[in-house]
């Protein structure tokens, strides 16, 4: 394992722009995951760093060492993609031996033998060894792929949305394993996803990424309650963060420049009015522990969570009370 | 519900009566495609006479006659002769000396049909490589006007052939490649390798880049990666493509008529030219012809499976 460096990284595919001034460290045994949307630069990213790319500017280090200039081969990376992750061809035995057969190691077939078994026990696929590679569930495919990058002791794991195809039960399955292998092992990992769980469950920091630039990087904490404009606030929490124009609430006060207030369901008291109230409720989604309750304040809508016990009806006129929401200036960078 | 009449259909399924329809209609055209074929099998079994028959022997006496010519010259010899060289050695000596001939030595089939497997597996060998890895290019890398490119190398397949045969047979003649295999699998290549890129880039333009980044990734450089991980899965490509080039290259006739005499002759060429007494020897030709279908079945059967995804390839998305 190794920590890896991007400075100032940018890349460009004719005219677009995939990614622009890029500075990024992952330590050494650090999981960090990179959010955004599709197209937002965040495959581009590890692309570049596994040298599938070349950076039309900047430079890659891996533990230390300069690797602008070098192959995929030389940089000593594992790469787990979103979906093709094994050679249909072979068996799951020779897709974990692959990489270990490779020109760069050659290593002997008692020490392949070996380490694949090992890698195969800690995965729980012994089992599935001598089976085609395209004879396997979606979560074992899954587990294979993360398996070949195991079986070989890489500067960084990079992982391309592993978990994406996989259905709801496997995915979370799955992400508490992955977790747990990178404890135990140590491992750098850099993770893309766009999915905000999977990011705030795994990441020791998330890096925010919009229209090819890193916008904010820090702890999950730190991204989730002090997000530096509304782009990174509205990427995690669920429900979404509310914005709202300060109008809707007359008698809050708001920071001077205040152009909107992003209000979190923690952020929102609600009490039921008696008379004179501000806000209506229009729909109750119900979702087992908890319900979401749509509200209209004004001409505006806003989400937020009640317990299931709590005796609202559509149409019950209720009292809306901000506590501590974020705000944010006319530039859409937040305030205070 | 025993005994209860089920008519209950499935949608999707054909009925009783349309699978009937459908079965006669695969057995009548089969018959009729393989009629053509069953008179020239029947034909080598016949003696000359018989072959030439009006109306045609439908039923006849199996004779090894059509072989034995095929495979021999003969010199007609007087009866004192052939009585002096004492009892007849093997079946085709037997059936030569009824004729009053005897066998003068081999014929020209075998060195026609040897240089008909060199040519024809020779040029498609060498149009899969070649078409493999122009393919892979086109379909990976940024090559410019890839597009004109493509096009140009499929405008080479849009005239006849024959209509650069003159062209080409002066050509061969100053460079001394007429009449000679390396002329024809050169030829053949050159015909076949436009088809072999086309093929081959459709299938590889299915096979996810992937494959080729987890292993150089892994360690492998492209090249070996299109060795380890790019071939592999293009086998049914690979395979379907050979099939296509080789059964043009095997039947092909025109260019070999005009370009090979001697040497380097192919079969189509030569068996026409099988003459017997009295013309044509037709049971000869139809043994040629027999035994010269022998290569491209075994090799289509053996392909068979790939063939069939290969021409339907494209038909249906996975």
């Amino acid at each position: 394992m190794a920590e890896v460096r991007l400075e100032q990284v940018e890349k460009r595919f004719g005219d677009t722009v995939a990614v622009t001034g890029i500075n990024l460290t992952i330590a050494d045994g650090e999981f960090v995951a990179l959010l955004g949307p599709t197209g937002a630069g965040k495959t581009t990213t590890l692309r570049l760093i596994a040298g599938l790319e070349k950076p039309d500017e900047g430079k890659v280090f891996i533990g230390g060492r300069d690797a602008t200039g070098q192959s995929p081969a030389e940089r000593n990376v594992a790469f787990v993609f979103q979906q093709y992750s094994l050679y249909p061809h072979l068996s799951v035995y020779d897709n974990l031996a692959f990489p270990l057969r490779s020109p760069v190691r050659k290593a002997d077939d008692a020490a392949i033998r070996q380490t694949v078994e090992r890698v195969a026990r800690l995965l729980r696929i012994e089992a599935k060894l001598g089976n085609r590679a395209t004879r396997l569930s979606g979560g074992e495919m899954q587990r294979v792929a993360i398996g070949r990058a195991l079986v070989r002791d890489p500067s960084i794991f990079l992982m391309d949305e592993p978990l994406s195809s996989l259905d709801a039960k496997l995915r979370a399955d799955l992400r508490l394993e992955l977790k747990h292998i990178q404890q135990d092992l140590g491992a750098t990992v850099l993770y893309v996803t766009h999915d905000q769980i999977e990011a705030l469950t795994m990441a020791n920091r998330i890096g925010v990424l919009d229209h090819g630039r890193l916008v904010q990087i820090g702890s999950p904490r730190e991204i989730y309650e002090t997000p530096r404009n509304l782009y990174v606030a509205t990427r995690l929490g669920m429900p979404a963060i509310n914005l709202l124009p300060p109008q809707a609430f007359p008698q809050h006060q708001v920071p001077p420049g205040t152009r909107t207030i992003g209000a979190r369901t923690e952020h929102v008291a609600i009490a039921r009015a008696n008379g004179g109230a501000h806000a209506k409720v229009e729909w109750i989604e119900h979702l087992g522990d908890q319900n979401h309750l749509h509200l209209r304040v004004g001409d505006h809508k806003l989400i937020t969570l009640v317990d299931p016990d709590v005796d609202l009806g559509v149409g019950d006129s209720i009292d809306v009370t901000l506590r501590g929401p974020l705000y944010f200036g006319t530039d859409g960078e937040r305030i205070g | 519900m025993s005994g209860a009449v089920t008519t209950a259909h499935s949608v999707v399924e054909p009925s009783a009566t349309s699978r009937r329809i459908a079965a006669f209609l695969v057995i009548l055209y089969a018959v009729v495609t393989m009629v053509p074929l069953a008179w020239i099998f029947a034909t080598a079994w016949k003696t000359p006479p018989d072959s030439i028959s009006y109306p045609p022997k439908v039923v006849f006496d199996p004779s090894l006659e059509g072989y034995c010519n095929l495979f021999t010259t003969r010199t007609r010899q007087t009866d004192e002769y052939i009585e002096a060289l004492g009892p007849p050695q093997g079946a085709c000596d037997e059936v030569t000396r009824k004729r009053e001939m005897v066998i003068a030595g081999p014929s020209n089939y075998l060195p026609r049909f040897v240089n008909s497997l060199i040519i024809a597996f020779g040029s498609t060998f060498l149009a899969v490589s070649l078409g493999v890895f122009s393919a892979y290019a086109f379909s990976r890398f940024k090559i410019p006007l890839a597009d004109d490119l493509l096009f140009f190398i499929l405008s080479t397949r849009m005239m006849p052939p024959i209509a650069v045969a003159i062209p080409i047979y002066l050509m061969y003649r100053e460079i001394g490649l007429s009449d000679s295999a390396l002329g024809m699998i050169l030829l053949y290549t050159a015909v076949n390798v436009s088809l072999a890129v086309w093929l081959l880039k459709g299938f590889i333009d299915e096979i996810p880049r992937e494959y080729e980044e987890a292993a150089m990734i892994d360690g492998y450089t492209r090249l070996q990666a299109f060795f380890k991980v790019v071939l592999p899965q293009a086998a049914t490509g690979i395979a379907a493509t050979a099939i296509f080039c080789l059964i043009f290259a095997w039947n092909e006739y025109a260019f070999a008529v005009l370009l090979t005499s001697g040497e380097a002759q192919t079969a189509p060429p030569f068996i026409p030219t099988i003459i017997g007494e009295g013309g044509m020897d037709w049971p000869a030709v139809g043994a040629g012809t027999t035994l010269f279908l022998i290569p491209i079945v075994v090799f289509t059967v053996l392909l068979r499976k790939h063939l069939l995804r290969g021409i339907t390839f494209g038909a249906v998305r996975k």
